[in-house]
């Protein structure tokens, strides 16, 4: 464990509970008539989004088509970087007119990757309604967005991070705070 | 992959010659996440480029470039002024030095420029802010026509490495064949290049010494995976260096009979314009093995690639 990893307040076991539990909570919100798709913002949205999709399916029977947004192209200080960051691609392999569509992230903080994600989703169609769904908020908004559905709040010390770990892309599962 | 920020290291796309192959693999990457864009069944448009001036600079006819070049800044939102030698005031003997001032004087990010001078570029790199794009010099480079010919041929065989890709015909009038030369070296490709003696010049060896040679179109067709048809340029001359077009026909034109000694899984290439009837059959541009109208429709993506990796100013800056 590196020197200046602090606390981690999910554990393996812990966000196994948490999906589960963000599954349930979902199927209890929307109407059974609702044909619901999730959309997982890359990178760490997406494994979150098909983990989610698993259960949602076990649960229901429903289909729960899982698609992956990239929203480097929809960034608003996109112009303002040095050097163009690598967009990796959208896939939607589906419609998103009168779905309701279940926006799915890592962590939520300023706002800003999920107004991004919202400009992006309605250029592939117009959904019924759209929910936003993430595994923690740590707070520091600097947009009026408020997610839906929310694995964890956590509390962030100055100049430390949430990273929300998964076995598809770090090898474990989990959620830390970490020295930026 | 995390952690690890891959930045495009170069300024200016001038050629494909300064490129690595780790460049070519992030333009070819990148092209395919914009193809997404173009596919779209709705809004083919991102505001990628939203706050930005691309200036056209042709000095040069070309429909086909020019319109893909507009389609690609269109669909990144970027501001767009097409500028033609023709209405400029070149005509009146203001010097490539002056227009590129006056253009800078309207703070433009990025310039798509073609020109007949192959220095014409460098030249106003050195005196621009802007980004600069080479659509085409002269004989030298037209490295957009190369990454999208790469692009179709990656997205046909999911590799360029270890493809045997013969280049045939009009060799010495040609900057797609320099660039694409480039390129395909660079990604590991094994090149011939086809064609009658006076239009092969034997000294592009010297540059790309992997490079095969070859004046017998039929002995080399049947170890191609590809073969990349060139425009007879008869209006930049190469009719200076043939006996005739029907000879030129009977011995390097792609046509059915030909095309039956290939592999079933050949694929056929052309930039175009193409000649039917001269370089090419119908039946052979039109048929099943043809990518050439895939090679038009991937220029859009791979042009938006290369403006967007351009577009943002740079770190540590490569020429």
């Amino acid at each position: 464990m590196p020197a200046d990893q602090g606390p981690c307040p999910m554990d393996p076991g812990q966000m196994e509970a948490t999906l589960q539990r963000l599954a349930q909570d979902l199927l209890a919100h929307v109407q059974p008539q609702e044909e619901v798709v999730l959309l997982g913002i890359r990178s760490r949205g997406l494994p979150l989004a098909e983990r989610l999709a698993t259960r949602l399916r076990a649960s229901s029977g429903a289909r729960v088509p899982v698609g992956a947004l990239d929203i480097t192209l929809y960034r608003d200080d996109l112009t303002e970087m040095v050097g163009s960051p690598i967009v990796r691609p959208t896939e939607i392999p589906f419609t998103l007119k009168d779905r309701t569509v279940v926006l799915v992230d890592d962590v939520l903080y300023t706002g800003r990757t999920v107004r991004a994600a919202l400009d992006a989703l309605l250029d592939h169609g117009r959904p019924h309604r759209v929910l936003l769904l993430v595994m923690a908020d740590r707070g520091g908004r600097e947009l009026p967005i408020q997610a839906d559905f929310v694995g964890l709040k956590v509390e962030v010390p100055k100049g430390h991070r949430v990273a929300v770990r998964l076995t598809e892309i770090d090898g474990v599962d989990g959620v830390c705070v970490e020295a930026c | 992959m995390p952690g690890i920020r891959y930045l495009f290291p170069h300024k200016h796309l001038l050629g494909i010659q300064p490129l690595s192959p780790q460049d070519i693999t992030a333009l070819l990457d990148q092209a395919a996440a914009f193809e997404e864009v173009c596919e779209r069944p709705d809004i083919k448009i991102v505001p990628a480029l939203r706050k930005k001036l691309v200036v056209n600079l042709f000095f040069e006819n070309s429909t086909r470039t020019r319109n893909s070049f507009e389609i690609a800044e269109k669909r990144l939102s970027a501001e767009i002024i097409n500028f033609d030698a023709d209405t400029s005031s070149l005509n009146k003997g203001e010097t490539l030095v002056d227009t590129a001032m006056n253009l800078e004087a309207m703070h433009p990010d990025l310039i798509v420029m073609r020109h007949s001078a192959p220095g014409a570029h460098q030249l106003l790199a050195r005196h621009m802010k802007a980004s600069i794009v080479n659509a085409g010099d002269g004989a030298h480079e037209h490295p957009t026509q190369a990454l999208l010919d790469a692009y179709t041929l990656r997205k046909r065989f999911g590799k360029l490495e270890g493809l045997r890709v013969a280049i045939v015909g009009d060799i010495r009038n040609s900057r797609v064949v320099r660039s694409n030369l480039w390129l395909l070296t660079k990604m590991g490709a094994k090149v011939t290049l086809v064609g009658p003696p006076t239009l092969v010049p034997q000294d592009l060896k010297a540059t790309w010494p992997g490079i095969e040679i070859s004046y017998d179109f039929d002995a080399v067709i049947p170890q191609q995976d590809a073969i990349m048809m060139l425009r007879a340029q008869f209006e930049r001359g190469t009719g200076a260096y043939i006996p005739g077009q029907g000879e030129y026909s009977r011995f390097f034109q792609l046509n059915a009979e030909r095309l039956r000694r290939a592999k079933p899984t050949v694929a056929v290439l052309h930039p175009g314009p193409i000649n039917r009837g001269l370089e090419i059959t119908s039946e052979v541009a039109d048929g099943p093995h043809n990518l050439i109208l895939d090679q038009v429709t991937n220029g859009v993506p791979v042009r938006m690639a290369v403006l967007y990796l351009l577009s943002n100013q740079h770190g540590e800056q490569v020429p």
